[in-house]
């Protein structure tokens, strides 16, 4: 399992997409964030875009769901992201995750990564790292899990 | 338009209960099928506080003063200081200026920083989480003769 936790090492990359309209709207819902740009194309439109387009925060919580799925969801220490390129219906995103570095703390290493998150046209919609608290022995879960 | 919060302003605390179905629906959202998200000891996703700004009363949040059609959000971190938030814990929420600066904009004018972080308090004071949003207000556009 310690592969996991070596500088270089990768998660596999994970696809989410095409990407509905009704996700943006469930994310609207679930996150609260009720701007009309994201669910409410005659607004978008008005507003001189070519139809409504994913929240930031919506990518954001992809990334979210592909970094804890590899190294653990009670494991998280530090999620962030830098927003880029809109991203739109019918779009498909690609996850991937490279560990940046490793630094042991007491019984555990705090395992720290690069994330990005690329549209099929290759622009990158996000860009972001995580630090997650690994157990010594093996990837299994740790304090909070 | 309010004055712009400077650096230190503190806004008013509120309360946040983290629910077990709402961090069911948060993680539906974000396409997970992760374990740890479901159940009475649910932990919270790596995004979840955004919805914080739920619980938010009327006139708690901090006005950092910039033109909302040149708003945009540039980045958005998450810090967890120890084990994650879980389902039924009470956590008080409150905002705080952490930073603002401003770059020359790339055709001319001012683009405005603010660093505002969201944090997040056990019942007994203790600092479990932050969240810090980058908000950039872009340069006005010039006038050409």
């Amino acid at each position: 399992m310690s592969q996991h936790t070596e500088i270089g090492a990768t998660a596999e990359p994970r696809t989410f997409g095409p990407l509905t309209r009704q996700m943006f709207v469930r994310y609207s819902g679930a996150s609260g964030d009720l701007n009309p740009m994201h669910y409410d194309d005659t607004a978008a439109t008005a507003a001189g875009f070519p139809s409504v387009f994913s929240q930031g925060m919506h990518q954001a919580a992809l990334l979210a769901t592909f970094a804890t799925d590899w190294l653990g969801a009670g494991n998280l220490r530090r999620f962030s992201v830098r927003f880029r390129e809109q991203v739109w219906p019918g779009d498909v995103l690609t996850c991937s995750a490279t560990v940046t570095s490793v630094t042991p703390v007491d019984h555990a290493r705090l395992v720290t990564i690069d994330l990005v998150c690329v549209r099929q046209t290759g622009g990158t919609a996000l860009a972001g790292s995580a630090e997650f608290l690994l157990g010594d022995i093996d990837d299994a879960p740790v304090a909070g899990t | 338009m309010n004055e712009p919060a400077p650096i230190g302003t503190v806004g008013t605390p509120w309360e946040m209960i983290v629910e077990r179905g709402k961090i069911r629906e948060f993680a539906k959202a974000m396409q997970s099928n992760n374990p740890a998200y479901d159940g009475p000891d649910a932990v919270i996703p790596p995004t979840f506080l955004i919805t914080a700004g739920q619980w938010a009363p009327p006139g708690v949040r901090l006005d950092i003063g910039f033109d909302r059609r040149r708003l945009l959000h540039g980045e958005q971190e998450y810090i967890f200081h120890g084990p994650l938030p879980r389902a039924g814990d009470r956590l008080t929420a409150q905002e705080r200026v952490l930073e603002r600066f401003e770059k020359p904009g790339k055709r001319g004018g001012v683009m405005r920083f603010a660093v505002v972080a969201t944090e997040f308090r056990t019942p007994t004071g203790e600092l479990v989480a932050e969240a810090r949003a980058t908000f950039i207000e872009t340069a006005a556009k010039e006038k050409t003769a």
